[in-house]
């Protein structure tokens, strides 16, 4: 038996990872999920990158939630990402919570959490963390990279930083770039934590009451870009939520709020505030052209991987204008893609929802052979 | 010489698959589900690419392995670096474009070579509907009526080869087809309800 493979691992690796903002970050912690069984050849591997606040249990039930995987209807055995077939691996990103090196980890050298004093990282940082665990798997080309929205933007970023170590890339819901409104969006989500008075400049973990509040409105603020007009109004329209009339005041008269006052208070059981803050500074930090003296085919020339990208026509957070920026370079670049927008009233959120356009693309692209 | 035609493949498609060279770099224009990509990829190795712009269609092609971006080519193709492919291939869609000189020079810009295949107007039924009942034809070839065809710019093999004439392009090649079947050049414009072309610059 592997120690390496299975449920709920976890590495330490000595790197060191080279960060962007200078300087390394080592030892790095990484916490992972593997499924299915890698091959003799070690050329069955996919890795499948999580979202901001997403973690490493893509197909198995949440320690903390107790709910299934969140990406559990797209992997499994005869899912579309086929682990009877596949051996597929998930990490928790550098700068989260879930077990990965972040700032609720202990420093060695000070043996208290990092806090503020964990560097700031970038998608690159968390994808050469990645590189780090699939060189200990013993992997040297991964048969696809998958992920839909920031796991989209690292998949991107593993396709352009190794691309000698990805044969196929599949990106979802996602963008070459942080857009201004993207930036904007994230920013009122820092604010709201770090204005509350909880989070004591990011040195709350001896504490009994993290920054809840600050967090909790963060997520409701973000969550609402993972939705649709139409499909909030589809949703609640204008319905109050346990009553039959107007309160005249400012309880959660409206059955959205109770629903968005939900999605934040449960955040907050499961996420750590500064980790919020690192990875909305990773991602809006994010612009895979800005290697490349601004020129986003730079990132893919002379490429070998064969790439997919996917776009949903209701999603206005990574809109599909942005993922057919990237098709235009890759074009440019000469590499082999394909591309397709798909219809969904969910919005962002819909790469995460059932979807049989989806699932026959994504088992299409990576079941071919090359 | 010439392999036998492939037999599931629309007989325009065939004729652009039988003179497509092993190896090539092509982009099919309106791909569909892929057919010809498919049977260019498996038979001769080539380099095929798609552009479609129904996306229940090009998921039908991705899922199929075919690498297919969904696209509109009346805009996406000035996206396409020049001379990036071998061929440039526009079946049963010239007709259908909202500008088709533009199309063609763009086909021409990205590939060193052009098919281009398309319904031939001047078929002696589609004169005699207008002539004899003073109807637009609606037949075989051309399916839909006037007021819901895609067909927004109907054209004759005479029409084209005057546009490739004003335009400096280079015919290399014809093929017309009656029926399905192949036919010679002699009075094509009149007898041929489809054409196939091999431009050049």
């Amino acid at each position: 038996m592997d120690e390496r493979f299975g449920l709920d691992r976890k590495v330490r690796l000595l790197g060191p990872v080279p960060l962007d903002s200078g300087g390394s970050f080592a030892p790095v912690e990484i916490a992972y999920e593997t499924y299915g069984t890698l091959n003799e050849d070690a050329d069955n591997a996919i890795l499948v990158c999580h979202a901001l606040t997403g973690d490493q249990y893509c197909a198995s039930t949440h320690p903390m939630t107790g709910k299934p995987g969140w990406w559990a209807r797209m992997v499994g055995p005869g899912k579309p990402v086929d682990t009877d077939r596949f051996c597929v691996i998930c990490a928790n990103v550098l700068g989260s919570c879930m077990g990965s090196s972040g700032p609720a980890s202990e420093d060695p050298a000070t043996a208290v959490a990092y806090g503020m004093d964990f560097p700031v990282i970038t998608l690159a940082d968390m994808v050469r963390a990645q590189e780090l665990l699939i060189g200990h798997l013993g992997i040297e080309r991964l048969h696809a990279v998958i992920g839909g929205s920031m796991g989209g933007m690292q998949t991107l970023t593993w396709a352009s930083l190794f691309p000698q170590r990805v044969a196929r890339a599949v990106v979802i819901a996602s963008a070459a770039r942080h857009s201004a409104q993207n930036i904007a969006f994230h920013e009122v989500g820092r604010q709201a934590i770090m204005a509350d008075p909880k989070w004591r400049g990011g040195a709350y973990y001896h504490e009994s009451d993290p920054p809840t509040a600050g967090l909790s409105v963060a997520r409701m603020a973000a969550h609402i870009t993972y939705l649709s007009e139409a499909g909030l109004t589809e949703k609640f329209g204008r319905r109050l939520q346990d009553r039959t009339d107007k309160s005249f005041g400012f309880d959660a008269d409206f059955q959205v709020e109770s629903y968005l006052r939900h999605q934040g208070l449960s955040f907050t059981g499961r996420f750590d505030a500064n980790s919020y803050l690192y990875i909305t500074r990773a991602m809006d930090y994010f612009d895979l052209a800005d290697a490349h003296d601004g020129r986003l085919a730079g990132a893919f020339d002379g490429t070998k991987t064969r790439f997919c990208l996917v776009s949903f026509d209701s999603d206005w957070l990574y809109p599909t204008a942005e993922s057919r920026r990237i098709v235009h370079a890759l074009n440019g670049a000469g590499a082999d893609v394909s591309f397709v927008e798909l219809s969904s009233p969910f919005g962002h959120d819909a790469f995460l929802l059932d979807n049989p356009e989806l699932d026959r693309v994504v088992s299409g692209f990576i079941g071919a052979s090359a | 010489m010439s392999a036998p035609l492939p037999r599931r493949l629309r007989p325009d498609l065939a004729i652009i698959a039988q003179h497509i060279e092993p190896f090539a770099r092509m982009l099919d224009i309106g791909c569909g589900h892929g057919d010809l990509m498919a049977e260019l990829r498996s038979r001769k190795q080539v380099d095929a690419r798609g552009l479609e712009i129904d996306p229940h269609l090009v998921a039908d092609a991705v899922g199929r392995g075919l690498p297919v971006v969904q696209g509109d080519a009346g805009r996406d193709l000035a996206d396409y670096p020049g001379d990036s492919f071998d061929y440039a291939v526009l079946s049963q869609a010239l007709q259908t474009m909202n500008r088709p000189d533009v199309a063609l020079e763009q086909l021409l810009r990205i590939g060193k070579a052009a098919f281009v295949s398309f319904p031939n107007f001047a078929h002696w039924r589609v004169r005699a509907n207008l002539a004899f009942r003073g109807r637009m034809p609606v037949n075989r070839a051309l399916p839909e009526s006037w007021y819901e065809t895609p067909n927004i710019h109907h054209l004759t093999i005479a029409d084209f080869r005057s546009l490739a004439r004003l335009r400096g392009y280079r015919i290399e090649k014809s093929w017309y087809l009656t029926g399905g079947r192949a036919r010679g050049e002699r009075w094509a414009n009149l007898m041929a309800d489809q054409a196939v072309f091999l431009l050049t610059r």
